[in-house]
């Protein structure tokens, strides 16, 4: 259970989020819909702890982000934008690493690596070096060493971002799979369609602040529209216009 | 202590298979010093061979009016050849580079030695070439030797003693040991050392933030339940077991240069035997730290892997300042320079090439003020690597 309460977040003068309060229950897919710039990464960079907020707070499984950050991070897993993997160790080194860094006992690391392979279907290349990896091998082993450690709550930022098809297919399996198992899972894209196919509850981000938190078709009555996309355009327009 | 640990094996591992650390650090840091170092030792010895010991040939224009001179000449093992026919051709070829130096003997000669007027020689030359200039001082100092010898003789038979024209006999008593001459040639081997121990751990120190950040795997590293500054003593320790390793290559290759140089010929006995190996990797090894951490933090500043490199080069130079001045000054060993980093490894490594008695508050105030102030900037070092500009 992830929970953000009025966060903001300047860097000088730019006032990147400006008031956003929204909650990510357990077993349920939220997604953080916004354009480029609408304070999506920085709100999700405050809950896994790399930037702390200017006002408000925000908690992970009743752990402050600020006050508690070492136990708020050990009960995330997340895969920030653009997560890169160290080129000359293997996936499964890669992974272990994270595993060891997440102080998991000595004696399950080895099991656990292996079965969060076996779950990612990364088997294939799991001992091969990731110097030469595509952007979708990549990421799967990115999000593997994020969930090593079998968090309760993940949050993975544009994680669709340089995949293609196939890849984009198996990641959202991969995100339903997370949410049948009781997750919470929290993830931010700029892609309409892609939020729609997977959420259970859209929070709509811009110019800093919460547009829309509601459910898919919560938005669709809420703006009128029948169209996702148009009612998305409508809700910013009406933010960024205040 | 557990994260630390973590951090650092898998720094090492990591770098180990990187052929660009490897290249640099047990490379090109450990053998550019010696293969410089052998350069220049043979030439010197070249050199200091030249002197006096080979013939030398000698353009003499107008030798035929002095036989005697001639001969004196050949004695010193300089050997008359070809000349051009005349002066202002001599003017020519030696402003060509054709000859080094020519000798001008007038045809006067004769009818001045008879009339003990002062003959003139003319000797010609371009002094603003080296090997010329030690060319022509040997043939001055021939002619002058000559110019003595017939002094002595005129004097002798006008019944006087030649020893009257010496008032003093100057004498240079040299009291520089074979090791202390090393030491003169050998002051930049401290530099040489610093230079491999710096090679040896830029990577690392560029990796842990510019080149975390370049790759994209920083963001996902501080998002582990892990404190940021066991990340960074991590990766500085990592760097520091690379300089280690880097600052050992190079010594142990010095060794092996210095067995192989014929530095006797320069009469020159480097106190450079295993056990003073052993006692310079000791006095130089805690440069480790502070080299790491000051890499560390410079690469900390900078927005890529390149620009870090650009600004950890300066970094490399930085240590030679206090070297250079040394030498240009010729300061002694004092307690208080034992609080300069690289200044005081210098002089403690000279002290030991030179073979001369440890002072052990020296090296005590070396290793322990080099050691705190590599603390200092490792503090340092953590302190901006909690910021959040750190990201970028």
């Amino acid at each position: 259970m992830i929970r953000v309460d009025g966060l903001h977040k300047y860097f000088g003068e730019v006032k990147a989020v400006r008031g956003v309060s929204f909650e990510a229950t357990d077993g349920r897919i939220t997604g953080l819909l916004g354009p480029n710039g609408a304070g999506k990464s920085t709100t999700l960079r405050v809950l896994y702890t790399v930037l702390k907020p200017d006002r408000g707070t925000a908690s992970i499984d009743g752990a402050d982000v600020v006050g508690d950050a070492l136990r708020a991070r050990s009960m995330i897993g997340s895969l920030p934008h653009g997560s890169g993997l160290y080129p000359h160790l293997t996936a499964r080194e890669n992974i272990r690493y994270y595993a060891k860094l997440y102080r998991l006992p000595p004696e399950v690391i080895e099991e656990r690596v292996q079965s969060v392979i076996d779950e990612l279907d990364i088997g294939d290349f799991a001992d091969r070096r990731s110097k030469g990896f595509s952007q979708g091998q990549r990421t799967k082993v990115a999000l593997a060493r994020a969930l090593v450690h079998r968090p309760r709550n993940v949050i993975l930022d544009e994680p669709s971002n340089g995949l293609d098809v196939m890849a984009t297919r198996s990641l959202r399996e991969l995100i339903l799979k997370l949410k049948d198992a009781g997750k919470c899972v929290l993830f931010s894209s700029h892609v309409m369609q892609e939020v729609a196919a997977l959420c259970d509850r859209i929070v709509i981000i811009a110019a800093g602040r919460v547009a829309v938190d509601a459910s898919p078709d919560g938005i669709r009555d809420r703006t009128g529209c029948d169209d996702l996309e148009e009612a998305f355009v409508k809700a910013i327009h009406r933010v960024e216009t205040d | 202590m557990h994260a630390f640990r973590t951090v650092f094996v898998k720094e090492v591992t990591d770098n180990f298979r990187d052929r660009r650390t490897l290249v640099s650090a047990l490379l090109m840091g450990p053998l550019f010093g010696p293969i410089l170092f052998a350069f220049v030792i043979s030439i010197s010895v070249k050199q200091s061979l030249s002197d006096g010991s080979e013939p030398l040939d000698l353009p003499v224009i107008g030798g035929e009016h002095a036989p005697n001179l001639l001969d004196y000449l050949a004695s010193r093992n300089i050997n008359i050849a070809d000349a051009p026919t005349s002066r202002a051709a001599a003017l020519e070829a030696v402003g060509q580079g054709v000859h080094d130096v020519v000798v001008v003997i007038p045809e006067s000669i004769g009818d001045d030695m008879a009339t003990t007027t002062p003959a003139r020689i003319e000797v010609i030359s371009d002094q603003a070439n080296t090997k010329a200039e030690r060319e022509t001082r040997r043939v001055i100092r021939a002619l002058a030797a000559y110019n003595q010898e017939l002094a002595g003789m005129r004097l002798t038979a006008r019944g006087i003693s030649p020893v009257v024209m010496q008032p003093l006999n100057i004498d240079l008593v040299d009291v520089s040991t074979p090791s202390g001459r090393s030491a003169i040639l050998l002051g930049m081997l401290s530099y040489f050392f610093i230079f491999a121990l710096l090679t040896g751990g830029m990577n690392l120190a560029i990796d842990s933030t510019a080149g975390e950040r370049e790759r994209g795997s920083l963001e996902p590293l501080l998002c582990l339940p892990v404190t940021r500054d066991q990340l960074i003593f991590g990766k500085i320790f990592a760097a520091c077991l690379f300089m280690a390793l880097s600052l050992s290559l190079s010594l142990i290759s010095f060794y092996v240069v210095l067995k192989l140089m014929p530095l006797q010929q320069l009469g020159m006995t480097p106190n450079f035997g295993p056990d003073v190996v052993v006692q310079a990797f000791f006095l130089l090894v805690p440069f480790a730290l502070l080299g790491a951490a000051l890499m560390t933090l410079v690469a900390s500043f900078t927005k890529s892997y390149k620009e870090a490199q650009t600004w950890l080069s300066a970094v490399l130079l930085a240590p030679t300042l206090p070297i250079l001045i040394v030498s240009i000054l010729m300061v002694r060993p004092s307690t208080a320079y034992m609080f300069i980093p690289s200044l005081s490894q210098h002089l403690l490594l000279v002290g030991l090439i030179k073979n001369e008695a440890v002072n052990w508050l020296h090296v005590a105030v070396s290793v322990s003020g080099t050691l705190a102030l590599g603390i200092v900037l490792t503090l340092v070092c953590a302190r901006l690597y909690r910021r959040e500009g750190l990201l970028g």
